[in-house]
C-alpha cells in the first residue's frame, strides 16, 4: 500500500517531466479519435435529419404508444373465436408450411445448375460466370413480396402464387450460396480426377459434388427455416398462407385472434428451428472430416 | 520393361464385391427412405398449396410475357430503354421516395442497433449472472426477431397512422431482435481478462462494460449493423405495401393498376439501389475487418 502510494506521489511530482516525455498521450484529441468523432457526428446528424424528415413528432409518438398499449391489453387472452375460424387458421398454417417446403426445394433444384455456372472454378467461361452472377444478384434484389405480387397477377390468387414467389426469390439466394460453396471446395480431388483421365464433368461429379453436397443440404435446411418466416407474411398480398388471415384480423381489429395467430406462428417457427437445427447438426457430424 | 496388371482371382473378387455391397446397403436404404419421405412430403405439400402444374404450363408464358409487357412503351413505339425520358417520367418523385426508403432503413437500423446494443449486454451469459434477467432479455429479443417486420408495420400503421413512422419503428424493433442476438453472441466470445482487470480495480458493472467490453466488440457490432442495414433496405422497399412509407407504396399501386412502365422503372431503381448499397457496405465491412486484424 505504502509503496504504491509513494509511486503515485513520485509520478505526480514529476508531472511536467512525464508530459514532456510522452506528449501524444496528453493530447486532448488524437487525430484518429478526431476522425471517428466526426464520423459519429455525421451519423448522428443524419439520424436527426431522418427523424425530422420521417415525421417523428413527440405528440404522435405518445399518442401511438398509448394506442399500442391499448391494443396490447385487448390482445389478452389469445383466442381464435369460433371453431370454424380456428380451422381456417390451421389451414392457413398448413399452407404456409407447404409453401415454404415446396418453394425451398424447387428453388434448390433450379439453383443447383446455376450455382455451378456462377462459380469461378466450374463455370464454362468468364462471360457465363459473370452473367449468371449478375442475374442471380438481380433476382435476389427483388423481395419475395414483390415476386408474390407479380406471380399473383400471373397465376391468380392462392398459395400456388406463394410457392412460385418463394421459389423465384430463393433461386438468387441459393445460386449465390451454392456458388460460394463450390468455390470454397478443395481443388485436390478435382486434380486427382483430371490426373486419372477424367474430363471436366467427371471432375465436377466426382471431385466437387461429394464435398459440396452436405454444405448445400445445410443451406437448404437453413433457408427452409427462413422461408417459414417469409411465407407467413406472403399472404398479405394474397399469395396464400396464414398471412392473409393475419392481415385481415389486424385490419378488422380482432386483437384476440391476432395474438392467437402470432403465438401460433412463434410456436411453429420455434419447432421448425429446433427440428432443422438438429438435422443440420447431424449433417455436420456426418460430413467426412 | 514389361508391365502386367495383377488380376485377383474371380472368387476373391466376388467376395470383395459382396462385402462392399453389404457395407453400402444400409447407407443406400437410408438414402432411399429419406428420398421417399421427402417425396411424400412434397406430394402432401403440393396438395395443400394447390399446386397446379397445368395452370403454370398455361400461364407460365404469361410470367415472361409480363416482363415483355412491362418493358414495352405504352405508346407501343418500342422498348422502354429507347425512350428513357418517357420511361422515367416520374424520376423526381421516385428518387425522393427512394431517398426516403434509404432513410427509413437507416433510422430503423440505427434505432434497432442502439436497442440491441443495450439489450445484448443484458442477454450475455458472461456479464449477467442472474438467469431470470438473462432469460427475459433473450425471450424478448427472440419475440422481436421472429415476428416479421411487416406484421409489426401492419399493427403500427393502425396505432400511429399511415406514413414512414410505423415503418421505421417496425424495422427498428425487428432489427433490435436480430442484432441483439448477434451482439450478445459477440459479447459472449470476448477475452475475459480485461473485464477481470477492470473489476479487480473496483470498476462498477457499467464501467466494466464501458472500458473492458465495448472496445473489444465495437468493430464486430458495426459490421453486423452494416449487414443489417443491407437487409433493411430491401425490407423498407416493401413496407409501403401496407402503407408504412417508402417506395413500396408506388410500386404496389403500379403493379395493381397495371402501370407497366412504372413497374419496370421502379423495379430497376430498387434493384440498382440494393446492389449499390450491397457493394458499399461490403467495402466498408472489409475495411472494418481489415482494421480489426491490423489491431490484433
Amino acid at each position: 500500500m505504502n509503496r504504491s502510494l509513494s509511486l503515485r506521489d513520485a509520478a505526480l511530482a514529476d508531472m511536467a517531466g512525464i508530459r514532456a516525455r510522452h506528449p501524444t498521450v496528453f493530447l486532448p484529441l488524437p487525430a484518429s479519435r478526431l476522425g471517428a468523432l466526426l464520423l459519429c457526428a455525421a451519423a448522428l446528424g443524419l439520424l436527426v435529419f431522418g427523424l425530422w424528415r420521417l415525421d417523428f413528432s413527440p405528440a404522435r409518438l405518445v399518442d401511438g404508444f398509448a394506442q399500442l398499449f391499448h391494443f396490447l391489453g385487448l390482445m389478452i387472452p389469445p383466442d381464435p373465436g369460433t371453431w370454424s375460424r380456428t380451422v381456417l387458421i390451421l389451414k392457413g398454417l398448413a399452407e404456409t408450411l407447404a409453401i415454404a417446403l415446396l418453394g425451398t426445394l424447387g428453388a434448390a433444384i433450379l439453383a443447383f445448375p446455376l450455382g455451378f455456372l456462377a462459380a469461378r472454378n466450374t463455370s464454362i467461361n468468364r462471360a457465363v460466370q459473370f452473367l449468371s452472377r449478375r442475374m442471380l444478384d438481380g433476382v435476389r434484389g427483388i423481395d419475395a413480396l414483390i415476386w408474390a405480387l407479380i406471380w399473383v397477377s400471373v397465376v391468380g390468387l392462392g398459395p400456388f402464387a406463394g410457392v412460385l414467389a418463394i421459389l423465384t426469390s430463393d433461386i438468387g439466394t441459393f445460386g449465390k450460396l451454392f456458388s460460394e460453396a463450390i468455390e470454397a471446395a478443395d481443388r485436390k480431388p478435382v486434380e486427382g480426377v483430371t490426373a486419372s483421365g477424367g474430363g471436366k464433368l467427371h471432375g465436377i461429379r466426382f471431385g466437387v459434388l461429394p464435398a459440396v453436397l452436405p454444405v448445400m443440404a445445410g443451406h437448404v435446411l437453413y433457408m427452409f427455416e427462413s422461408n417459414t418466416r417469409s411465407s407467413t407474411i406472403i399472404g398479405i398480398v394474397g399469395a396464400g398462407g396464414i398471412g392473409l388471415m393475419l392481415s385481415e384480423m389486424i385490419r378488422t381489429l380482432e386483437w384476440n385472434v391476432v395474438s392467437f395467430i402470432v403465438l401460433l406462428i412463434l410456436v411453429t417457427v420455434a419447432v421448425i428451428d429446433a427440428m432443422s437445427g438438429r438435422l443440420r447438426a447431424a449433417l455436420a457430424g456426418a460430413r467426412p472430416a | 520393361m514389361a508391365t502386367a496388371l495383377t488380376h485377383l482371382p474371380d472368387d476373391r473378387l466376388s467376395e470383395l464385391l459382396h462385402g462392399y455391397r453389404a457395407a453400402s446397403r444400409g447407407q443406400r436404404r437410408r438414402a432411399l427412405i429419406l428420398a421417399l419421405t421427402i417425396a411424400a412430403l412434397v406430394l402432401l405439400a403440393g396438395h395443400v398449396a394447390e399446386v397446379d402444374l397445368g395452370r403454370l404450363w398455361q400461364h407460365g408464358g404469361a410470367f415472361f410475357g409480363y416482363f415483355d409487357r412491362v418493358t414495352m412503351l405504352e405508346s407501343g413505339a418500342g422498348r422502354v430503354w429507347t425512350d428513357p425520358a418517357e420511361w422515367f417520367w416520374g424520376w423526381r418523385k421516385w428518387s425522393l421516395l427512394l431517398a426516403d426508403t434509404l432513410l427509413i432503413a437507416y433510422v430503423g437500423t440505427a434505432l434497432g442497433a442502439a436497442g440491441g446494443f443495450v439489450l445484448s449486454f443484458c442477454a450475455a451469459s458472461n456479464l449477467v449472472r442472474n438467469p431470470w434477467a438473462r432469460g427475459a432479455a433473450r425471450r424478448f429479443l427472440e419475440f422481436c426477431r421472429t415476428v416479421p417486420d411487416i406484421v409489426f408495420a401492419l399493427i403500427f400503421v393502425i396505432a400511429f397512422g399511415l406514413g414512414p413512422l410505423p415503418g421505421v419503428l417496425a424495422i427498428a424493433i425487428h432489427s433490435m431482435g436480430a442484432l441483439g442476438k448477434l451482439f450478445s453472441e459477440v459479447v459472449e466470445n470476448i477475452d475475459m481478462k480485461p473485464m477481470e482487470g477492470a473489476s479487480a480495480a473496483g470498476a462498477s458493472w457499467a464501467a466494466v462494460v464501458r472500458y473492458a467490453v465495448v472496445p473489444q466488440v465495437l468493430p464486430n457490432f458495426a459490421s453486423y449493423a452494416l449487414l443489417r442495414f443491407e437487409v433493411n433496405v430491401r425490407q423498407a422497399s416493401v413496407l409501403g405495401f401496407v402503407g408504412a412509407g417508402g417506395i413500396g407504396q408506388d410500386l404496389i399501386e403500379a403493379i395493381r393498376k397495371f402501370y407497366y412502365n412504372d413497374v419496370a422503372a421502379l423495379l430497376l431503381l430498387i434493384i440498382l439501389t440494393v446492389m449499390l448499397i450491397d457493394l458499399g457496405t461490403e467495402r466498408l465491412r472489409h475495411r472494418l475487418i481489415g482494421a480489426m486484424e491490423a489491431r490484433a
